[in-house]
C-alpha cells in the first residue's frame, strides 16, 4: 500500500532564511514514499545536478503550464528545464535506494517494543495492552491460514477465548501439516534438571545461535513462555519421554551447555502437533472453529487498508471462495521449499506469504536459510525429496571423504569400499579444520565444510555429493568400554564389535533402520553417506512485537515469521517457537487490534475489494491452465532449485547472485510462457495447486538473492565468501546488524529495503568461533 | 526396471472407476514408489493425459497422508514402513504393480487414489481430546509422576499418524485400531482419566456413524500398521468401553 | 448399558460372551463324553443326570439353545454389517501377507459347524426329545452307552464328525483368543491367553474326534 510521487525541490543545506535570492543551490528530485499504516511520507532526495539561483526558481512550478522549474530569468532555463525532464524520464527507483543503502533506518517499521527491563517487557505489555470483552469476542471472526504447531495452536487457543475462528489447511487434515515431521525435541527453560538452566540461558544462546540477527525482546518473551508450553502440552496429554521416577526426561541438544529439550523419541514434533490438533478438534466440536480442510488460500483481502479476509481454492471440487473476518493470521510455515529439494513436505509453499507480501507485507531476511549438514544424499534426478537424520549421530559418527582423488574415483565404479581405504588415507576433514570442536561444529559450518570438499572433488557417491558419516571407531571404542564392564577380552575384535554394535543400535537404531530403508545399505558395516540439505529458513514475513506484520489486521506465527532465530536457528527451537506464538502470545496481542473492532459488525464478502480479489485469482489460474505450454511444472520448479541450490546455496558471491536474479526473472517469463498444467479448473487438480505455488517461488527466489547480494557480511546461514576469513570463518558485519524487510513495488528485484535497527542492550555481541 | 502399472482411475466419488494398464520403463531401484509415480505423472502431463491423483505430503513416512493399496496390500510388500518410504528395490523388473485406493465405506474415493478421511477426524472431535484450556500456569509438568511403562505405551498409542492403512487393510473396514490407540493414549495418563467414559463411548459412537466396520481381531491391521500400534490397544478400548457402561 | 449392545463393541462382547458360554458348554460336553472311553456306566449315569435333571433339561437347556442361536445369529448380522462397510471390493488383495486363515473365514467354519450343529440335532436331540417327551417311552438309564457306540458304526458319518471337529478346531483357534480380546483381556495374560488357546481348540476337537474313532475301531 505505497503511494509514490515525484516532484522538483531545491536542496537547502541550512534553514531558507539565511540564503540570499543571488545564492546558487542544486536542484534535488524528491521521491515521496507514503505509507498507509504509519501515514508518514518518507522523501528521498536526489541530486540532479543541474543548479539554479533562488530568484530564478518557480516556486509553483507545477502550476506553470509547460511545468518548468526554472524561470525564464535565467540565462540557460531551456536548457536547464529540459535537463531535468530528462532525469526525471530516466529516474530509477532502485538505483536511487542503493545509493541511500545505508543512510537511515526505516520510519515505517514500528516494531512497538514496550518500554523497561527485559524481564518485565512482556508482562507490563500483557498489563497495558488493549483488551475485548468476552461478550464481544463472540461477533469477532478470526482467519487462521495454516493448522501447524503455530496456527493449530492459535486455533484452539482464540476459540477457548471465544472469537470465532476459521480456520483453512491445504492438507486433508489439520495433522498432516508438516510440523509433525519434527524428529528432536522442544527447548524449555525449565531448568528440571538443576543444571543452571534458566530464562536468561535460553534466551542468550538463542541469540548467540542465531548469530545476533534476532530480535532481543522477542528472543526473550520466547524463553520467557517456554516453560509454559510444557505444562500446557503435559495437560493435554503429550505423552513426553519420562525418566523411571516418573518425571519429565531431557536430553542435551544442538552444541548448548544445559539439558533443557524435552523429547518423546524421534516423534516430538508429532506428539506436539497431535497435542495442538486435539486442543482444536475440542473446539471444532464446541463450533468455535470452523475447519476448512484441502483449501489453499490464494490471495488476501485488504479493505481500507485493513485485512479483511482471503480468497481461497477448494482443492477437492476447484471452487474459488470468499471469506471475511476482522482479522487475519498467517501460520503457514516456510519456503524451503523455493530450493526445491529440501527436508519440507512436498506441499510446503510461500503463496500465502507471499501474496500478503505483495499486498503490503514486508519480507524479512529471506536470504536467512539454514542448511542442515545430516541429510541422506540424493540419489539421482528423480530425488523429490530429502530426509533428514538427526543431529544427535554427529555425537558419534566421524566424517570423512578420501584424500586420494584415485580411491574416490574407485568408490565410484565400485571398485573399492570405504571400509578397505586405510585410516592414514582418509581425511577427517571436520577433525582437521576445526580441532576444538571437531564433528560437533555447528550445522552451518559444518555444511559449508563438506561442501567444500564435495565441490573439490571428493564426493563419495554416484553424483559426488555426499561424504561419510562414519561410526566403526565408536563402534569399536563402546565395544571396548563394554568388554571390560562384561569382564570379556577387550582383545578380541570379534567381541567388541558385537558389543558396540549393540550399544550403537541402543541409541540410534530407528535412525540407522531408517537410512538402511532408503539407501538399502547397513550402516552397521559401512559407513553412512550423508549431505547437506535445506531444512528451515529463518526469514519470513515482517511482525512487529505484537507479532502484526505491515498490514494492519495481518499477523504472521511460527515460522512464517522472521522475528525469533536470526540467521541461524538452535535445534529444538523451531517447535518452540511455534507454540509460544500459537498458545501463548497472538492469542493475547491480537486483542490489541481487535479491541478496536468491537463495533465493526459482520464483515461483508462481497465487497468490491473481495470481488477484485477473488477475479484475479481466478483470471491467474485460467491462465496456467489455459497456457498449453509444452513442459511440467516440475520442471520450472527443478530448475529454480538448480539456481537456488548453486547460487543461494550454502556459499554465496556476488556475481553468482546476481546472475541468479537474471536467471530467476528469466525462468519466470518462461514460466508464464511454457508451462503446461493438464487437467481442468474445477476439479481435483494438483498440477494446478502445484503450478500456483511454484510461480510464487519463482518471485520469492529473486527476492531471496536481492536480500543476499545486499547483505554484504556472513553471518549464521548466509555466508558470503567474500566476507570470510583467511581459515575460511564467516565475518560479521557491525553495519549489517539489522533486519532487511522489503517492501514489494513490481518486480521483487526492485523490492524497497527497509531496515529495522537492532540494538542488544541485555547480551554483548561477541564473535562465534569453534577452532 | 521396466514395470507394467495397473492403477485405480476414477474421476470423482459419483463416476464409477477402473483398473488402467500403463507401462512404465526406465525406473531405478533407488526411486522410491511415489517418485516412480512422479515418473509416470510427468509423461502423462506432456502426453496430455490426466495425471494419476495421489495423497502425499511429507515423504518421510510421519504424517499419514500417502495412502495407496500396492498389490494387495496396504503401503506395499515391505513392513514398517508407508508408502512414501517404499522402494523400487522390492520389486523385480518386469512385475505387474497392481495400485488402488484405500478402500472402505467410509473412505469415499475423491479421485483416482486419493479418499477422503475426514472421518477420522471427526471421530478425534467426538472426544480425542484432553478438556483443558490454554493458560500460561496450567499445574507445573512434573506435578503428577507417571510410570514409565504407561508413559512409554501412551507413546506408543500415540504415534499413529492416521493414515487409515488399518481400515483398508481390515476385512470388515473397521477404525478400532485407530480408535483404540487414541483411546489408549488418554486412558493411560492420569490426565485423561476424568474424562474417560465421556471419550470412549463418544468415540465409539461417531465411529458405528461414519459406518466402519466391527473388529473381528484378525490381526492384520497391527501387521500393516507403519507405526506397529499393537492390538492390545483394541482391547484396553474394549475394556474401557465396558467399565464405562457399567459404571454408568 | 443398554446403549452399550448396540454399539460396535457392545455386539462385539455380546459375541465373545455367547462364545466363551458355547466353550465352557463344549467342555463340559467333552468330559462327559470322554468318560465313555474307559467307563461305560460313569457315562451312562452322567448321562442320565443331564437327561433328567429338571434343573437341567428346563433351564440350562433352552439357555443353551438360546445361546446357540444368538451367536449364530448374531455372527450373520455382523458379516452382513461388516460386509456392507467394505462395500468396495480390492481387484487385487493379499489377506494372507496379515492375517490367517481361520480369521478371515470364520463365517465359513462357522457355517460348517452350524451344519454339523443340524446334524447333531437330528441324530442324538431329536431322538432323544421324541425318545422322552413325546413317546414317553420308560426311563432307561443304560441306554446313553450303546446309542453312541451304535452312532459311530458307520465309517462315512465318523469321518463326516472328524472333518466337522477339524473345522471347529480352526473356528476356535482364533475364536478362543477373539473372544477374550473382545471381552478387553489385558496384554500381560496375551501369552497365557495363547497357550490356553492352543491347547483347547486343538485338544477338545482333538478328543471328540478320538471318541468317535475310538468307539468305531473298537466296537
Amino acid at each position: 500500500m505505497t503511494k509514490k510521487k515525484l516532484t522538483y525541490s531545491l536542496n537547502y543545506r541550512r534553514p531558507k532564511s539565511e540564503y540570499n535570492s543571488s545564492d546558487e543551490l542544486m536542484i534535488c528530485i524528491r521521491y515521496y514514499h507514503k505509507c498507509s499504516k504509519t501515514n508518514k511520507t518518507k522523501i528521498i532526495k536526489k541530486s540532479t545536478g543541474v543548479k539554479c539561483r533562488l530568484e530564478d526558481w518557480n516556486s509553483d512550478w507545477h502550476k506553470s503550464p509547460d511545468r518548468s522549474p526554472v524561470k525564464d530569468s535565467d540565462p540557460n532555463y531551456r536548457k536547464k528545464n529540459k535537463l531535468l525532464k530528462q532525469k526525471v524520464k530516466t529516474f530509477d527507483i532502485e538505483e536511487l535506494f542503493k545509493s541511500v543503502k545505508n543512510d537511515s533506518f526505516s520510519p515505517y517499521l514500528n516494531s512497538k517494543l514496550p518500554k523497561g527491563p527485559i524481564d518485565r517487557k512482556w508482562t507490563n505489555h500483557k498489563n497495558t495492552i488493549n483488551l475485548v470483552s468476552p461478550a464481544n469476542k463472540r461477533n469477532i471472526d478470526v482467519i487462521v491460514v495454516g493448522t501447524g504447531l503455530a496456527g493449530g495452536s492459535a486455533c484452539a487457543t482464540l476459540a477457548e477465548l471465544g472469537y470465532n475462528v476459521k480456520a483453512f489447511c491445504f492438507q486433508d487434515s489439520p495433522r498432516r501439516a508438516h510440523s509433525i515431521a519434527a524428529q528432536g525435541g522442544i527447548n524449555a527453560a525449565k531448568n528440571y534438571q538443576g543444571d543452571g538452566d534458566s530464562i536468561y540461558r535460553l534466551f542468550y544462546d538463542t541469540v548467540k545461535g542465531g548469530d545476533y540477527r534476532s530480535r532481543e525482546e522477542n528472543v526473550y518473551r520466547l524463553a520467557e513462555v517456554s516453560a509454559n508450553i510444557i505444562d500446557q502440552c503435559v495437560a493435554q496429554g503429550v505423552p513426553f519421554a519420562r525418566d523411571y521416577g516418573g518425571l519429565l526426561d531431557n536430553r542435551s541438544f544442538g552444541g548448548v551447555l544445559v539439558s533443557r529439550t524435552f523429547y518423546a523419541k524421534g516423534q516430538t514434533g508429532q506428539q506436539l502437533l497431535l497435542g495442538a490438533y486435539s486442543a482444536m478438534n475440542r473446539q471444532i466440536a464446541r463450533g468455535k472453529i470452523k475447519m476448512y480442510n484441502r483449501h489453499e488460500m490464494l490471495d488476501v483481502v485488504i479493505v481500507n487498508g485493513k485485512a479483511r479476509g482471503i480468497i481461497t481454492r477448494n482443492l477437492v471440487n476447484g471452487e474459488i471462495e470468499r471469506h471475511s473476518a476482522h482479522a487475519v493470521v498467517l501460520a503457514t510455515g516456510g519456503y524451503g521449499n523455493v530450493f526445491y529439494l529440501s527436508t519440507n513436505a512436498m506441499g510446503s509453499n510461500v503463496t500465502a506469504a507471499w501474496k500478503a507480501h505483495k499486498r503490503g507485507a514486508y519480507f524479512a531476511n529471506p536470504c536467512f536459510t539454514q542448511i542442515h549438514p545430516t541429510c541422506i544424499p540424493v540419489s539421482g534426478d528423480h530425488q523429490s525429496k530429502l530426509t533428514l537424520m538427526s543431529e544427535s549421530l554427529r555425537n558419534d559418527g566421524r566424517i570423512w571423504v578420501p584424500k586420494n582423488i584415485k580411491d574416490v574415483e574407485d568408490i565410484r565404479s565400485g571398485k573399492l569400499k570405504p571400509t578397505e581405504i586405510k585410516e592414514e588415507d582418509r581425511d577427517y576433514f571436520l577433525e582437521r579444520r576445526y580441532p576444538a570442536f571437531g564433528n560437533l561444529v555447528p550445522r552451518d559450518v559444518a555444511s559449508r565444510a563438506a561442501k567444500e570438499r564435495c565441490d573439490a572433488g571428493y564426493g563419495v557417491n554416484k553424483t559426488g555429493e555426499a561424504v561419510y558419516l562414519d561410526f566403526a571407531s565408536s563402534i569399536t571404542r563402546y565395544g571396548k568400554e563394554q568388554a571390560l564392564v562384561n569382564g570379556q577380552d577387550d582383545n578380541n575384535l570379534e567381541i567388541v564389535e558385537r558389543l558396540g554394535k549393540e550399544i550403537i543400535k541402543k541409541k540410534y537404531g530407528n535412525l540407522f533402520q531408517m537410512y538402511e530403508k532408503i539407501v538399502d545399505q547397513n550402516p552397521y558395516e559401512t559407513p553412512m553417506m550423508i549431505y547437506p540439505a535445506v531444512h528451515y529458513t529463518m526469514g519470513g514475513i515482517w511482525v512487529d512485537y505484537n507479532l502484526m506484520t505491515t498490514i494492519p489486521g495481518l499477523y504472521a506465527i511460527g515460522e512464517a515469521n522472521f522475528s525469533d532465530h536470526g540467521a541461524n536457528r538452535l535445534g529444538a527451537s523451531a517447535l518452540m517457537q511455534g507454540l509460544a506464538d500459537g498458545y501463548f502470545v497472538l492469542p493475547y496481542t491480537i486483542g490489541d487490534y481487535l479491541s478496536d473492532e468491537i463495533s465493526t459488525g459482520p464483515i461483508a464478502n462481497d465487497s468490491e475489494e473481495f470481488i477484485t480479489a477473488e477475479r484475479e485469482a481466478k483470471e491467474k489460474l485460467d491462465t496456467l491452465i489455459n497456457n498449453n505450454g509444452s513442459k511440467s511444472v516440475d520442471y520450472f520448479h527443478k530448475k529454480l532449485g538448480k539456481i537456488m541450490w548453486n547460487k543461494c546455496g550454502m556459499a554465496r558471491n556476488k556475481m553468482d547472485l546476481e546472475s541468479a536474479i537474471e536467471e530467476i526473472s528469466k525462468l519466470r517469463k518462461e514460466f508464464w510462457k511454457d508451462v503446461k498444467v493438464p487437467g481442468d479448473q474445477n476439479e481435483f487438480n494438483e498440477e494446478l495447486a502445484k503450478a500456483g505455488r511454484v510461480a510464487d517461488f519463482l518471485e520469492l527466489g529473486e527476492l531471496f538473492a536481492k536480500d543476499a547480494l545486499e547483505r554484504e557480511e556472513s553471518c549464521g546461514g548466509h555466508f558470503r565468501e567474500e566476507y570470510q576469513t583467511k581459515e575460511g570463518e564467516a565475518t560479521r558485519k557491525k553495519e549489517f546488524q539489522f533486519v532487511s524487510a522489503w517492501e514489494y513495488v513490481g518486480e521483487p528485484k526492485n523490492a524497497i529495503l527497509h531496515k529495522e535497527k537492532l540494538e542488544y542492550e541485555n547480551i554483548e555481541v561477541k564473535e562465534r568461533s569453534y577452532k | 526396471m521396466k514395470l507394467t502399472l495397473k492403477i485405480w482411475r476414477q474421476k470423482n466419488f459419483d463416476t464409477k472407476g477402473s483398473i488402467v494398464n500403463y507401462e512404465i520403463d526406465n525406473i531405478s531401484p533407488d526411486m522410491s514408489f511415489l517418485e516412480m509415480l512422479d515418473v509416470l505423472n510427468a509423461d502423462l502431463i506432456l502426453r496430455d493425459e490426466d495425471p494419476v491423483s495421489f495423497d502425499h505430503d511429507c515423504r518421510e513416512g510421519i504424517c499419514g497422508s500417502c495412502s495407496l493399496f500396492i498389490n494387495g496390500q496396504a503401503h506395499g510388500p515391505d513392513r514398517r514402513i508407508t508408502t512414501c518410504q517404499l522402494h523400487m528395490r522390492k520389486f523385480k523388473d518386469g512385475d505387474t504393480i497392481y495400485i488402488e485406493p484405500f478402500r472402505a465405506k467410509a473412505f469415499p474415493v475423491i479421485k483416482d487414489l486419493v479418499v477422503d478421511r475426514s472421518a477420522f477426524d471427526r471421530i478425534q472431535q467426538s472426544g480425542g481430546y484432553i478438556s483443558i484450556n490454554t493458560s500460561g500456569n496450567t499445574q507445573d509438568a512434573n506435578s503428577i509422576p507417571i510410570n514409565k511403562d504407561d508413559a512409554d505405551d501412551a507413546f506408543d498409542a500415540a504415534t499413529c499418524i492416521g493414515c487409515g492403512a488399518c481400515v483398508a487393510t481390515c476385512k470388515n473396514s473397521s477404525a478400532m485400531l485407530f480408535v483404540g490407540a487414541k483411546v489408549s493414549q488418554y486412558s493411560l495418563l492420569p490426565q485423561g482419566q476424568t474424562e474417560a467414559s465421556r471419550r470412549v463411548t463418544n468415540m465409539v459412537n461417531q465411529m458405528d456413524l461414519e459406518g466402519f466396520g466391527n473388529c473381528s481381531n484378525t490381526g492384520a491391521c497391527e501387521v500393516e500398521c507403519p507405526k506397529g500400534i499393537s492390538l492390545d490397544n483394541i482391547a484396553r478400548m474394549n475394556r474401557e468401553l465396558i467399565r464405562a457402561s457399567i459404571n454408568k | 448399558m443398554k446403549n452399550f449392545l448396540f454399539t460396535s463393541i457392545g455386539k462385539k462382547v455380546s459375541m465373545a460372551l455367547s462364545a466363551i458360554f458355547l466353550m465352557i458348554f463344549l467342555l463340559q460336553h467333552f468330559l462327559i463324553n470322554i468318560t465313555s472311553v474307559f467307563s461305560e456306566s460313569l457315562f451312562n449315569w452322567l448321562s442320565h443326570f443331564m437327561g433328567t435333571n429338571p434343573l437341567v433339561q428346563f433351564i440350562l437347556q433352552p439357555v443353551l439353545i438360546a445361546g446357540v442361536i444368538f451367536h449364530f445369529v448374531m455372527g450373520f448380522y455382523l458379516e452382513i454389517q461388516n460386509r456392507r462397510a467394505t462395500k468396495y471390493e480390492y481387484q487385487k488383495e493379499r489377506g494372507g501377507a496379515n492375517s490367517t486363515w481361520m480369521s478371515r473365514n470364520m463365517i465359513w467354519s462357522g457355517l460348517v459347524i452350524l451344519s454339523f450343529l443340524v446334524l447333531h440335532f437330528i441324530d442324538f436331540w431329536i431322538p432323544e426329545m421324541n425318545y422322552k417327551y413325546v413317546e414317553f417311552l420308560p426311563d432307561d438309564p443304560d441306554r446313553y452307552y450303546e446309542e453312541l457306540v451304535h452312532k459311530f458304526e458307520n465309517p462315512f458319518r465318523v469321518s463326516l464328525y472328524c472333518a466337522s471337529f477339524v473345522l471347529l478346531a480352526l473356528h476356535l483357534l482364533h475364536g478362543f483368543s477373539s473372544a477374550l480380546k473382545s471381552m478387553g483381556t489385558n496384554k500381560s495374560y496375551a501369552s497365557s491367553v495363547k497357550n490356553l488357546s492352543l491347547v483347547y481348540s486343538i485338544g477338545i476337537p482333538a478328543g471328540f474326534c478320538f471318541i468317535a474313532i475310538f468307539h468305531y475301531i473298537f466296537h
